[in-house]
């Protein structure tokens, strides 16, 4: 299986990302943004960070990066694509995830760690997860509180398609507790919290490590 | 051809040398340097190079007396930043730096510009960034005008480090009304690259191109350098002008450039162009080769139309370095920095006449020997007399113990914004991307793994400027033991410091008594904890018109782990562990925060301080830690033992209780000056039972005392001390409650009126 990571001017979650998928097995490769390809890769990740400092808002100018469409046209395809973070926000923007990440509840910045639900195993990232199982994992975002209108709340619960719940402590005021959700085919998935850096019993957790074990991918499930 | 005059520059009166900041003794030395009279562009480029920031006047031959060697010194002072050996060919590059003036006008960009500067002092030794630690010190509270200060402060650092992708894991906060007028900020950076991977910012081989890479110049921050070494004076709001702004996203590109450039090996030497820009950045990279420089000013890209060769020169446009290239290497410096969006563009040439010369298209603007430009500044040698009121708050004697609650002191204690939990600042930062923070803000002193190692890093900063300015010789001293604890309780090694050295106006003699005194205590307590100081920064006139804050010599510390999975936290993990005191109880309460609290004045002798002491109880945390015998260490500081005790308690998650005796620890001791003394050379640590009688044995071989004086446990319990008669009980939900509450409350009256900060 191979992962690109992709790399916008900005990204600063991209080594991370890169260590955790190479200590799940994968071939991990970076992909520029200004690529026009995916270099063959069977899972894209956007990392988090600030793409181009968060101008106008995040993920607004990086989703017009040349590698966001053969990002799309893999995540049309039914390919994998999962954004964290500002990758999450990149996944809005590019209207490839529906609603969008808006300023904190509390107006600041917030890391910390906090305690994840998972609401579906139905997605290549999530397969090794049980539904109800409770993760903890960091999160270090300004801008994470998810919104969207009812209409495609109510949508996204009756299709399965939220992901994670913050559970207790929702650091940022999003709706319904929505802490990552995913696409109608659950093949694109876009979380807040950092999976990555939940990956080793070193530094706190190893509750992310999952996510990055994508089994059965190159096989075409 | 010798340099000229444009037409339009204001000719050269004793007005316009004193508005330069320079007195007519160093104006007198300028004209003899070039044996005529500068012109306006030389004034302005003396005047920055000759500023207190950049030259040290004052400062120098104090200075130089601080150990600066060893054997795990890779790089001492005089570059960009200092360099440690770490092992397995691994080093670290670091440095602190201040920015207090212009974070006093405008608290933002302030600070923010101060997390891009030490940033780029890091990244140009070669190092990858891993971490930023910051010390900031604020008025009361309880002002509005030090809420807003605070929280831009804050948000300007969070914004900056959380941009760039490196976490902020350390530091301290301070409140006191000494800083009302002139708040501190102090930032510091710890970088990690491969020994060999060093370079310097010493410019060499004549006809070697000179290039700008980054953000274009503009009129922000003239005169920042000479800005910072003046005193704030009513009407300093108008400086505002010369306070720079921040970008850290072109700063995240200059990281990842500046280090490709450096591994292509095209590049000589860079330099970050900080304070006095490109003046100073050419300059000391000339002199430091031993080489000269020419550069045509006007080649520099530009963000405004019509600058002068005065403005490109000493402009402070944040997120610009200077790169000798090797000649022939321009296109493929430009490509790298093309590749990262970056512009760059070929300024200049290295050359070998020794001269500093400054063209303007044809003309010459500015010629100057390079080597007095940089080091011919006369040095001023200061009066150093300690003033009568510092004898007298230091002779004062302690009030007579009274019989306080001393569970309510407790409380009064642990709601002092100084001692309180300052998880509303850390919180705004990103303290685990790189994902390497093992132990992130809270504890003592933040440990970091290096990925693909065995090797843990362990990094603190902070100061205790009430000491200093009680007893500058023992505050001194006091500020290096108290890093090494906070290193040492981790069960790091203390490697080497970095100094900011903050105070107030040098020409006074009991500014700078303090100065040399601080300087001296520093330099025995480095020698003997065998801590070499490789690098820093001075920062005189921090005065405003209520007068000089407190002496503040901040030291910043980093510690080695050589196996990082002994690390050792500071809240407490297990019920029934036992609690043991180590080194003595003399409950001295000069300058402490108990004696403040209940008279509402400093004074007193503060905690003296035992190099042997500290030295042996180093060495036993650290034997400790690596034969695992340690369930958590933690540092005795400011506040005591009964507030050391509480934040081992309430770091648990869930909290735990405690219930101490200290009847026989404290036996000569009121048993107010046992709980809330601020005796030096002690930890808090809690072992299981079954380690006790090793470390015990462990350390009588080490010579450190050490008391067993009560048991961890159970969670959710209640804090109990007894000190024979006397009696402490509180819940530790209602400690815990207390402790994280203070900052919160205080500051949740703050303004808004910030800039938007940037998400993420």
């Amino acid at each position: 299986m191979k992962i690109a990571v992709v790399r916008f001017p900005g990204s600063n979650c991209d080594a991370d990302a890169y260590h955790a998928a190479r200590a799940a097995g994968a071939d991990v490769t970076y992909v520029w943004h200004r690529s026009t390809d995916l270099e063959g890769a069977d899972v894209v990740v956007l990392p988090g960070g600030f793409s181009y400092g968060d101008y106008l808002r995040p993920g607004a100018i990086a989703r017009f990066s040349p590698v966001m469409r053969a990002v799309a046209e893999h995540a049309r395809s039914g390919g994998p694509v999962l954004g964290i973070c500002n990758g999450f926000q990149i996944l809005c923007e590019a209207q490839l995830l529906p609603g969008t990440l808006a300023r904190n509840f509390g107006l600041s910045f917030v890391c910390r760690p906090v305690t994840v639900r998972v609401e579906s195993d139905a997605t290549p990232f999530t397969a090794r997860y049980r539904v109800g199982q409770e993760l903890r994992l960091p999160v270090a975002h300004g801008d994470g509180r998810y919104v969207a209108d009812d209409a495609t709340l109510d949508r996204l619960e009756r299709g399965g398609r939220v992901v994670f719940r913050y559970a207790g402590d929702n650091p940022n005021g999003a709706m319904r507790d929505i802490a990552g959700i995913a696409s109608e085919e659950r093949n694109v998935v876009g979380m807040m919290p950092h999976p990555e850096r939940a990956v080793e019993t070193l530094l706190g957790s190893t509750d992310g490590a999952a996510v990055f074990a994508l089994a059965g991918v190159a096989a075409g499930v | 051809m010798t340099a000229r005059s444009r037409p339009g520059d204001p000719a050269i009166t004793s007005e316009l040398v004193r508005r330069h900041g320079l007195n007519p003794e160093e104006f007198d030395r300028i004209v003899a340097i070039l044996g005529r009279e500068p012109t306006y562009v030389e004034l302005g480029i003396f005047s920055a190079l000759w500023s207190e920031h950049c030259s040290y006047k004052h400062s120098r031959a104090v200075l130089k007396t601080l150990p600066t060697t060893g054997p795990q010194v890779l790089q001492g002072p005089g570059e960009n930043a200092g360099v440690l050996r770490i092992g397995d060919g691994w080093a670290v590059a670091f440095k602190m730096e201040s920015h207090n003036h212009p974070s006093a006008v405008e608290p933002y960009q302030g600070a923010a510009t101060g997390v891009g500067g030490i940033l780029r002092d890091i990244f140009t030794m070669g190092a990858r960034p891993i971490a930023l630690l910051d010390s900031l010190r604020f008025g009361s509270l309880d002002s509005p005008r030090q809420r807003y200060l605070c929280h831009g402060v804050v948000r300007g650092i969070g914004d900056y480090g959380n941009c760039v992708g490196v976490p902020t894991v350390a530091g301290d906060v301070v409140f006191d009304p000494a800083y009302e007028g002139n708040p501190l900020v102090n930032a510091m950076c710890v970088g990690l690259l491969r020994e060999e991977e060093l370079i310097r910012a010493a410019a060499a081989g004549p006809g070697n191109p000179i290039i700008v890479v980054g953000a274009r110049t503009g009129r922000d921050g003239i005169h920042g350098a000479a800005f910072a070494s003046e005193a704030l004076a009513e009407g300093t709001e108008a400086r505002r002008p010369q306070v720079q702004v921040g970008d850290p996203f072109t700063e995240k590109l200059l990281i990842e450039a500046s280090l490709e450039l450096i591994a292509s090996g095209h590049i000589v030497a860079i330099q970050d162009m900080g304070a006095a820009g490109l003046t100073s950045s050419s300059a000391e990279m000339a002199a430091r080769g031993g080489v000269g420089v020419e550069l045509d000013a006007r080649r520099v890209p530009t963000r405004e139309d019509g600058m002068t060769p005065y403005e490109v020169l000493l402009s402070e446009s944040q997120e610009r370095m200077l790169v000798v290239a090797e000649r022939g290497s321009e296109q493929a410096v430009e490509a790298i920095a093309r590749k990262w969006e970056l512009e760059s563009a070929v300024v200049g040439r290295v050359t070998d006449d020794g001269l500093y010369r400054v063209r303007w298209g044809d003309e010459v603007v500015a010629e100057i020997p390079g080597r007095s430009l940089v080091e011919g500044v006369p040095a001023r040698r200061p009066e150093a007399v300690e003033g009568e009121a510092a004898q007298a708050r230091r002779a004062r004697p302690m009030p007579p113990t009274a019989d306080r609650d001393l569970g309510d002191a407790l409380e009064r204690l642990l709601d002092l914004p100084t001692i309180a939990s300052k998880r509303w600042v850390y919180e705004q930062y990103d303290t685990s991307v790189q994902a390497n923070t093992v132990r992130g803000p809270g504890g003592d002193a933040a440990v970091l793994r290096v990925r693909g190692t065995t090797l843990g890093l362990a990094l603190t900063a902070g100061s205790s400027g009430r000491y200093v300015w009680l007893d500058p010789y023992e505050g001194g001293k006091a500020a290096v033991a108290e890093a090494a604890r906070n290193i040492a309780v981790t069960g790091a090694r203390p490697l080497g410091v970095t100094d900011c050295l903050n105070f107030g106006d040098p020409e006074k003699p009991d500014v700078f008594y303090q100065f040399r005194e601080a300087c001296r205590g520093i330099a025995d307590a480095c020698r003997a904890l065998e801590t070499p100081v490789t690098g820093g920064n001075v920062s005189f006139y921090n005065e405003s018109p209520s007068g000089a804050v407190l002496p503040t010599p901040m030291i910043g510390m980093v510690g080695v782990l050589a196996d990082v999975t002994t690390c050792v936290p500071a809240a407490f993990r297990t019920t029934g562990d036992a609690l043991v005191v180590l080194g003595r109880c003399r409950g001295e309460l000069g300058g402490s925060q108990y004696l403040s609290m209940v008279t509402g004045e400093t004074f007193g002798a503060p905690p003296s301080v035992n190099l042997a002491a500290e030295r042996a109880l180093v060495a036993f945390l650290v034997d400790a830690a690596e034969r695992r015998l340690l369930a958590s260490a933690h540092d005795v500081s400011e506040g005591g033992l009964a507030v050391a005790l509480v934040e081992s308690a309430v770091g648990a998650a869930p909290a735990l209780g405690f219930d101490v005796d200290l009847s026989a620890y404290a036996r000569d001791v009121a048993a107010d000056a046992a709980l809330f003394g601020e005796d030096q050379a002690r930890a808090v640590v809690t072992v299981d039972p079954r380690h006790l009688a090793a470390l015990t044995a462990l350390a009588v071989q080490h010579g450190v005392p050490a008391t067993m004086v009560g048991t961890v446990g159970p969670v959710g319990a209640a804090v109990r001390v007894v000190v024979r008669d006397r009696r402490l009980e509180r819940p530790i939900a209602r400690l815990r409650e207390i402790y994280e509450r203070a900052v919160p409350r205080r500051m949740a009256g703050a303004e808004g009126g910030l800039p938007a900060a940037a998400g993420g």
